[in-house]
C-alpha cells in the first residue's frame, strides 16, 4: 500500500525524488571511499574473504563497529564479547532513532523497518538537516540510506581485493566526513540555544572521551548537551513570560 | 580468526544489536503523540550528537586518547566551518575541506 501511494502520489517526480536523495548523499558516499577502502585492507590482512567483508558490511553496516570487530577477531575475542562490544558502540543510533520519528511519523512499518536498517551517523546527519528545512521526502531520505549502504558495501569489498594500492590519504579524501560532520554542523546552529548545545557536547565529549573508554563518550555528551540547551530554553521563556 | 558458520552467527548476532537501537525508538515512538517538552528536547539531539561526534575527533589523537591542539585536521576546521555557516553548501564545503587538507599535508 505504502508503495502504492507513494507511485499515486508522487508518480512523474519519483525519479526527481530519488536523484534528490543522490544529490544530498554524495558527500556521504566519497566520505565512505577511504574509510571503507581502509576497512576491506584490514579485513583482508586479518584474514576474511571479500565475501565475508561484504557480508559484513550489508549485514551490520557499521563502520566503527566492524573495525573493531575485525580487530578483536584477530585477538581471538569471543562471538558473545564482540557482539556486547557492538551492541555498546551502536547504541548512540537509539538517539538519534528517537528524533527521527517525528518527522517520519505516520510511515508503514515496513517502511521505517527499512529506513532504520540504513539509519547511521552519517544518513542520520544529513536527513535530519533536510526534514528541517522541510519538502524533505521521505523517500528521498530512504535513497540517501541506501545509497550510502550501496557505497559502503562497495568500497569495503573493494578495499578486500587490493584497497592497499591505493595510497593512504590521497586527495583529501580523509577529511571528507569530517568535513560534511563541520558543515552539517554548521546547518544546526540557527540561533544562540544551539550554539550552546554544540558547545557543551563539544567540551563534554572532548573530556570524556580522554577519561572514558570506547566511544560512550558520544551518548553521554549528547545527553548533557540537550538537557542543557533545553533547560536554556525553558528559563528563556519563562523569563520572557515573566 | 572465526570462519564458516561461526562467522554467520557472529554477523546475525552484530547485525541483530546494531539494527534494534536503529529500529525501536523510530518503530514505536512515531505511532505516538510525543509529549511537547519531549519533542523540545529531541530538538537539541542533532546539533549535540554533531558536536559530539566531531570534536574529540579534532582535538584528540592517539590510541590512549590525549589533547592535540597540533593537529591539521583541528586547524582545516576553522576555515571548513565557516565556509559551510557562509555558502550553506554541504557538496562544496566537503570538497573545499579536502582541499585544504590535502594542502596542509603538502605544506607541512
Amino acid at each position: 500500500m505504502e508503495v502504492r501511494s507513494f507511485v499515486r502520489e508522487e508518480s512523474g517526480s519519483a525519479r526527481r525524488i530519488v536523484w534528490e536523495g543522490l544529490t544530498a548523499g554524495w558527500p556521504i558516499c566519497l566520505g565512505y571511499a577511504p574509510i571503507g577502502l581502509a576497512f576491506g585492507v584490514l579485513a583482508q590482512k586479518a584474514g576474511l574473504t571479500p565475501v565475508e567483508i561484504g557480508l559484513m558490511s550489508l549485514i551490520v553496516f557499521a563502520g566503527s563497529a566492524q573495525f573493531i570487530a575485525v580487530s578483536m577477531m584477530s585477538a581471538g575475542a569471543s562471538i558473545a564479547t564482540i557482539v556486547a562490544t557492538t551492541f555498546m558502540v551502536n547504541l548512540r543510533h537509539l538517539l538519534m532513532s528517537s528524533s527521527l520519528a517525528e518527522p517520519l511519523r505516520g510511515s508503514s512499518p515496513k517502511f521505517l523497518t527499512l529506513f532504520a536498517y540504513g539509519l547511521t551517523d552519517e544518513s542520520f546527519a544529513v536527513n535530519i538537516i533536510r526534514f528541517r528545512e522541510g519538502a524533505w521526502s521521505r523517500y528521498s531520505a530512504l535513497t540517501v540510506n541506501h545509497a550510502a549502504n550501496l557505497a559502503w558495501f562497495v568500497c569495503t569489498v573493494a578495499g578486500g581485493y587490493g584497497g592497499q594500492f591505493i595510497p593512504a590519504g590521497a586527495l583529501g579524501m580523509d577529511y571528507a566526513l569530517i568535513a560534511m560532520f563541520l558543515c552539517l554542523l554548521a546547518f544546526q546552529l540557527r540561533g544562540r540555544l544551539y550554539a550552546l548545545t554544540g558547545l557543551v557536547a563539544a567540551v563534554a565529549a572532548v573530556l570524556l572521551s580522554l577519561v572514558t573508554p570506547g566511544n560512550s563518550y558520544v551518548i553521554v555528551a549528547s545527553l548533557i548537551a540537550a538537557t542543557t540547551g533545553f533547560a536554556a530554553k525553558r528559563l528563556q521563556g519563562r523569563k520572557s513570560a515573566a | 580468526m572465526i570462519h564458516g558458520s561461526d562467522y554467520l552467527l557472529l554477523l546475525a548476532g552484530m547485525g541483530l544489536v546494531t539494527f534494534l537501537p536503529r529500529w525501536a525508538p523510530l518503530f514505536f515512538l512515531s505511532r505516538l503523540k510525543l509529549p511537547k517538552s519531549l519533542v523540545d528536547w529531541l530538538d537539541f539531539i542533532p546539533v549535540a550528537i554533531l558536536s559530539a561526534l566531531v570534536a574529540p575527533e579534532l582535538f584528540t589523537s592517539g590510541l590512549e586518547r590525549h589533547l592535540d591542539l597540533s593537529q591539521p585536521k583541528l586547524w582545516v576546521a576553522i576555515p571548513t566551518l565557516a565556509v559551510g555557516l557562509w555558502t550553506k553548501s554541504l557538496g562544496g564545503t566537503v570538497l573545499f575541506g579536502m582541499f585544504l587538507y590535502w594542502l596542509a599535508g603538502r605544506l607541512l
